[in-house]
Formats: C-alpha cells, structure tokens, sequence
C-alpha cells in the first residue's frame, strides 16, 4: 500500500480561515462541503482516496494566480486537477491540500490554421481540442484513450502519449507553449512559436512535471492537417516471440505505420468473449494501422504484407471497408473493458525497447504463475510501451497487496532490460517508491532542484514522483510545516 | 582541457576554480560564448548502442556528427530533425544548441529526437535522464532541458537518439520566381493541406522549395496534388539537385555584417520581412528568417509572438528582451545546475 504524508495540523486547524480567504479571493468558485469535496477525493486509480481541504474551480490565469497566491502566504499545499483520468494518482489530494481544478476552465481562445496551431483553456477535453478544428480538416494527433474525459492540463503535467504516437509523437512535441501559474501566483509564458523561447527550454521540463511546477492555464497547441484515410490491417502469429520480432522488421524496412497495437492470448480471449470482433483465435495478434490516400495505403500495406508472410502469419486480415476497420479495432478499443468483466485490473504503463519484447512477455508470464495472478498484455508496440493488466479481486483480503507486488516486479523487470517504468501515465503515487530502482539519487536530486526553483517551499503536489524519504527533507523544510510528518 | 573520459571530466569540473566555455567542435559558438578557456568535450567519443530495429541510436557526445551521419547512413537511417554543420561539428553540439533542419516541420527539433541524456553538472555530478526507449513519462524530463541549453547546466557525455528510416524517394518542388514574401502564401498552402510535407523553404537565388519523402507511389500521388495546390501562387517546377543541405546550416559563418535568426509565427512573418533587408533564408514555413544586417545594426521589428537572436557579430542580442520572470527562473536552474558559475555561456 502507498503511503501519504500526515496532513499538516496547523493547516487544518486553519481550514475555516483558509476557506474564508479563497472565497474573498474568488467569489462562486470555492467547494468546502464534505459532502461536495468528496467528488475530489480520487482520480483513476481509485483505489486510493483522500477528500481535500477544500476545492476551488476558477475561471482565469488571473483567478488561478489570485488563488495560488492566497495559498502560498498561507502555506496551504496544492493539488492541481485536469479532469481526474490520472491512473497513477497525480491528482489525488492530501487532506491539507486545496485542489484547484481546471474544469471550468474549456474556452478556445484562438485557431490559426495558416499556422498550425490552437490556443485554449488547459480544462478543455483532448477530444473536444480536435473537435474545434474538425470543420477546418485538422486534428489534435495525442490521442490517450481516456481522451473523451481527459483535461489538456492533465495532459501536459503526464506528457500523456496514445495510439499514434509512433508516428505523431506524444504531448511533449505537440506543445508549442503555456501560460503557467507559479506556487507563488507568478503568471509566466513558456515556449513560443515552434515551441522555442529565447532562454532555456523551460517547457520542456514543465511538460510531464506531473503538476509539480506550476498550474498550466492555457496551452498553444500544434495541430495538424488531417490524412485522407487511414486503414489497419490484423495480423496473427502463433508466439509472441515471432509478432515482437514482426513489429521490428516493419520499424527497421522504414514504414511508418501511425499505429502498431499487440494483444497476447489472455487479451485476445477476453475481448473476443465480451466485444466478439471475430478475432482468431491466436498467440498474439497486431493490428497495424497505416494513413495516406486510398493509392498511398495500399503501397504501404503491400510493404508489410511482403514483411509479415516472411514471419508465417496464422491470419493476415486487411480491411476493405469502413466496418471492416471498425471491427477490426472494435476489440482493442474494448480491451479494457474486457478485462474489467474478469475482475479488478491494475494497467501498467512500463516501457522496454523493443528487442527485448520476446524476453520481457516471457518472464512476465513466469511471473504470473508464481503470483498466481492472470496478466493480460495489450500495448502500443512500435514503441515498446507495454500495458499488462494483473487482474485481482478487490474483495479477497490481500489480493490487492499481491498485485501491487507483482507490478513492481514487472516494472523492475521493464527497467533491468533497459525500459523505464511508466511510458505515458506518469509516476504519481503509484510508482513513485519505485523511482530508486530507475534513478541514482544524484539523477532523483537533478530533478528535485528544478523543482526547488519552480516551488521553493514544495507546496506543490509535493508528496508525488519523489520517494517520500527522498523528498521528505525538503517538504520537512516547508515554513511552518510540522517535521517529520511522512 | 579535453578530458577523455565522463570520470576525468567530473574529476576537471570538480577541480576547476575559475569559469569555463563548454565546447565540442566549436562551429557554432555564438556571441559571449567560448570567452573562458574551453572544457573540450570533443574526445569523449564512439557508439555505445546503435540499434536499426529499434531505431535507437546512443552516442558520446564528442562523436563527430559526420560519423554519425555515416553510421546511420549505413544503414539506411538518418537523424531525422537534420542538423547541419561544419567539418569538427559534433553530436553534444548539436544537441546543445537543439539545431534542427529543415525536416523540424514534420519529425521535429533535436529535442523531440532526443530521448536520453548522460552529463556532469557544476560539481562534477554526473546526471542521468530518460533512457533509451522512446516513450518516457519517468520523472521530470532534463533531456528537454539539457537539449538547447548551450552548455550552461552541465557537460553532456552521452545521448540516445532516436532515429528515422531514411525515405526511399525524396523531391523538391520549387516556384522559382517567388521572392521571401510572396513565397508565404505558398508554404503555407504546402503545410496545411494533406501533403505530409518535409520542407518548406526559400532561397534567394531559388524560391520556394517544398519537399515531399516517402514511398514511390506515395510521393508520386502528393506531388501531383501539391503541384495542383500551388499553380496559383506561380510556376512551379522540380528541382534536380539537393538544395536543403544549406537550409540545414543556415548559420554558416560566410558573409558580412551581423546573421540574425528570428523565430515567429508564419502568419507574422510577412509583416517582420517587410522591415529587414532580403533575407538569406526562410525556414520551416516562414517560422525561421536569417537575415544579414550591417555590423552592430539592430533590426527594427514590429511587435510579434517570438525573438530575435544576433547569431553572429560582437555582443549576445536578444530583441524584445526576455521577460524578467523566465529569466529568473533560467537563472535559478542555472544556480541550481552549477552554483560555482564555473560554466560560462553568453546571457
């Protein structure tokens, strides 16, 4: 189980005070109901919970400064929240912490095709910053599959990635600049036209800082024309060996599908059973997905049908029609809720090059018998970004414990061949006490003085990412702060 | 000094009392850099990863960016952000000044392509970020930082790189008697339309130059198309050599006066061109504009969303001045990076 700091008493025993003051700051935007906060307790890794000490949903830049502001000379800590999709926890609050929430916060505020770019509120859906450039024949390429729910604020602090991030790259390329609010209600501008400012690429580092710099109030992003069409084509294999060294040959002959997904058996069967996609009944499937022109998408498919035969394919099915796609992704795009027919899953995120894909879903499978755990691998496989699913039943006594446990295995493993531990989600709460098995302390400490800049006093979401005894002595080191109250 | 290690440059940098100019080949020192004596990173060479299937390339950063082209070149790779440079130029050079080519509007910047870093800060700490898988949301992302940061937060010894296919077919359309400003409507009509477009540039003594990679086919059809699309703006051809290489090198130190590199928004371009002299080159779509001005001139530019940078000529220039809040906080890293001051770079 996670640990989280003991909220700080003298912050509680200001709470009416503290209310008080955000409610003269900003007037309509301040929640401090128990009733009504406890809406704010978790995010997606709901298997942890806390309600804050209150919530405030502003409106503005200038409405999030004036609040950040008021907790900064209170010494208030802060949780900032997108729309709540974190599966790593990044927006679960402390008891001592105002969240600040950007779902008021949804407006466009400029599109400039000519220049490829849109300028909106950091509270607006991913789906809907797609959905204003439709018309114009463009879209928003990141594409996490939470993207009907989540915040493009939620997104930048994850660098959260997607399906077409093998050609289109994840958030972090995509963002041109930001308006970002300081702990201290400073109001700065980070980026600029390509995404380059004059000085350092502070950008950067703020994208994926999992709210720990600064709250991102407005984002410019870059969008892009949309392709004329797009199809998949599913290929499946009798081992997984034999799909993972597929995916390679297709990277290493210079496609470049937008998309490589990989199912094993376990994933296969239970999506079969609850989305019956007609999907064959193999070891491990790919669904390939490549854009372009009708012409273009058949020369491309023709390329990765000369390089699968040579792997000895037991299907290699291309889709001739609209349905026929629809299909084709219907069981990938239903996994997940696939798996949560079978019980309670816990989604891990690790990433491994790609060589070592055979090797990793091997052990992984060693793994799962002596836990006597079921995994399910399905994953954005071009990238090697894995996503195993333990399922566990949240009512057996222990079994969570278990899981967890086996998790941290795999995601040690990821990281022994050379992988990292989250390629899209982020560290959060839930794998932030394994940050020392990827990191040297002199590696964690780099990154723990870019946030002594950013936010001196650590009031920032500052019980994630770190290990708590890495960073306790900095959050110890708060004014005020109670010592020793990890 | 030129350690030949990452522990003999920790031991150089822990030991050092007076500032020093971080250097790899030295091609692209701008004004106010290489002022101190050089730490000369260029023999922390040679490969110590590269794998084509997984696209991933690692490398010390004193690698002669030649070498690297070469090696990937070898096998039918290539970087694809598609930095220039000069014989001597390195691998930690260009990633330390995050120069990016042509290609930037479509793979984009050296910082995109980087995914790992490995470098001794101000006391001699050696640092580790990202790794060598392309997808990374572990902790905070230095490699971004590191990437672009001029020498100014620490040494870089090592990168990975991820690397791109190099594309079987490769043309440039060209609309030779467009001049910088009327070439605009044109790169941009190129850009937004479904194109997949890998460059859109100008030169003096070629126009516009719009360039399509990919699959035979492929290519064949979005030529057609683009050629189309761009009728109206003027006559369109093909060109038969390669003039991107030059794009890709835009701060070649051969000419007179002060080079400028201005960074804007192509739908401002236009209204900044109309207060400089003809440039020397446009890039990524009318985002980036080089232009010579006479010795110490500052260029009289209206009010836009980005910067200009004398890249070349006496003093560090920056036009409009950097807000004082990002300033305090690149000064900040800087403090926390390197607390001695021994790395010196231009403000």
């Amino acid at each position: 189980m996670m640990q989280m700091p003991e909220p700080d008493p003298t912050v509680l025993s200001r709470r009416q005070a503290i209310v008080t003051a955000l409610r003269d700051a900003v007037a309509g935007a301040v929640i401090d109901d128990p009733a009504e906060t406890r809406a704010y307790e978790c995010d997606a890794l709901s298997a942890y919970r806390c309600a804050p000490l209150a919530v405030v949903l502003p409106r503005t830049t200038d409405e999030v400064a004036r609040l950040m502001a008021i907790c900064h000379e209170l010494g208030v800590p802060v949780v900032p929240r997108g729309a709540g999709t974190s599966l790593a926890g990044g927006a679960m609050p402390t008891a001592d912490a105002v969240v600040i929430g950007l779902s008021r916060m949804t407006d466009v505020i400029e599109i400039a095709t000519g220049d490829r770019l849109i300028r909106v509120q950091a509270g607006r859906t991913n789906l809907s910053v797609s959905g204003a450039v439709d018309g114009q024949d463009f879209f928003y390429a990141p594409d996490p599959s939470s993207q009907l729910a989540c915040a493009i604020g939620g997104n930048i602090a994850m660098n959260s990635g997607g399906a077409h991030c093998l050609k289109y790259g994840v958030t972090t390329n995509n963002l041109l600049g930001v308006t970002m609010v300081l702990m201290d209600g400073t109001v700065v501008e980070l980026g600029g036209p390509m995404g380059e400012g004059p000085g350092l690429d502070l950008l950067g580092v703020v994208c994926g800082s999992e709210g720990q710099l600064g709250i991102v109030t407005e984002a410019t992003l870059r969008i892009l024309p949309k392709p004329p069409g797009a199809r998949p084509v599913l290929i499946g294999f009798d081992s997984s060996e034999t799909a993972g060294a597929c995916v390679a040959a297709i990277i290493r002959a210079g496609v470049m599908p937008v998309a490589i997904e990989f199912m094993d058996s376990p994933c296969i069967r239970a999506t079969e059973e609850f989305s019956h996609a007609g999907y064959p009944d193999c070891e491990a499937l790919l669904i390939v997905e490549v854009e372009g022109t009708a012409p273009e998408i058949d020369e491309q498919l023709a390329l990765i049908r000369d390089i699968a035969v040579t792997f000895d394919p037991v299907e290699f099915r291309e889709s001739r029609s609209e349905d026929e796609s629809r299909r084709i992704w219907l069981g990938r795009k239903s996994a997940f809720g696939a798996m949560g027919q079978l019980g309670d899953y816990i989604c891990l995120d690790g990433t491994i090059p790609v060589s070592a894909l055979p090797q990793v879903l091997a052990r992984i499978g060693d793994l799962s018998r002596d836990y006597g755990l079921s995994v399910a691998n399905v994953f954005h496989a071009g990238d090697g970004n894995m996503h195993p699913l333990i399922i566990y039943d949240a009512n057996a006594p222990g079994d969570l414990d278990r899981a967890e446990a086996l998790g941290a295995d795999i995601l040690r493993l990821c990281v022994e061949v050379g992988g990292c531990l989250t390629g899209e989600h982020g560290v959060g709460i839930e794998k932030r006490d394994l940050m020392t098995t990827q990191y040297a302390a002199a590696d964690l400490e780099a990154q723990m003085r870019v946030k002594d800049v950013f936010d001196p006093n650590w009031l920032l979401n500052a019980a994630k990412v770190f290990p708590l005894d890495v960073s306790a002595s900095r959050r110890d080191a708060r004014p005020n702060a109670t010592p020793h109250a990890a | 000094m030129r350690p030949d290690s990452e522990a003999a440059l920790a031991e150089t940098i822990r030991a050092a009392r007076e500032p020093m100019s971080i250097t790899g080949g030295g091609t692209r020192l701008r004004p106010g850099e290489g002022q101190a004596p050089r730490l000369d990173l260029s023999a922390l060479t040679g490969v110590t990863l590269y794998e084509p299937a997984a696209l991933t390339l690692v490398v010390r950063a004193g690698t002669p960016l030649a070498t690297v082209h070469q090696m990937l070149a070898a096998e039918g790779q290539m970087l694809g952000f598609e930095p220039g440079g000069e014989p001597g130029s390195t691998i930690g050079g260009v990633i330390a000044a995050n120069a990016s080519g042509p290609r930037r509007v479509q793979a984009g910047a050296a910082r995109d392509a980087l995914i790992g870093v490995r470098f001794v800060d101000g006391q001699g700490e050696i640092v580790r970020n990202g790794g060598r898988v392309m997808k990374n949301v572990t902790g905070y992302d230095l490699v971004k930082l590191m990437a672009g940061s001029r020498g100014q937060l620490g040494a870089l010894t090592e990168l990975s790189l991820r690397t791109m296919p190099m594309p079987p077919v490769r043309r440039t359309l060209c609309l030779p008697d467009l001049e910088a400003a009327d070439a605009l409507p044109a790169l941009t009509a190129a850009l937004v339309g479904p194109f997949e477009v890998s460059g859109a540039a100008w030169l003096p003594d070629r126009g516009a130059l719009i360039r399509l990679e990919g699959l035979e086919g492929s290519v064949a059809i979005r030529a057609t198309g683009l050629r189309d699309r761009l009728s109206q703006h003027g006559e369109v051809a093909e060109v038969d050599d390669d003039p991107w290489p030059r794009l890709a090198w835009p701060e070649a130190r051969d000419g007179d006066g002060d080079l400028w590199r201005i960074v804007c928004r192509p739908g401002a371009a236009a209204s900044i061109l109309a207060t400089l002299p003809r440039p020397v080159s446009l890039d990524w779509g009318g985002a980036l504009i080089h232009v010579r001005l006479p010795e110490g001139e500052l260029p009289q530019l209206p009010r836009f969303e980005g910067h200009a940078r004398r890249v070349t000529g006496a003093a560090p220039m920056v036009l409009p001045a950097p807000d004082p809040m990002t300033r305090r906080l690149d000064a900040g890293l800087r403090r926390k990076f390197d607390p001695r001051g021994i790395f010196l770079g231009a403000d």
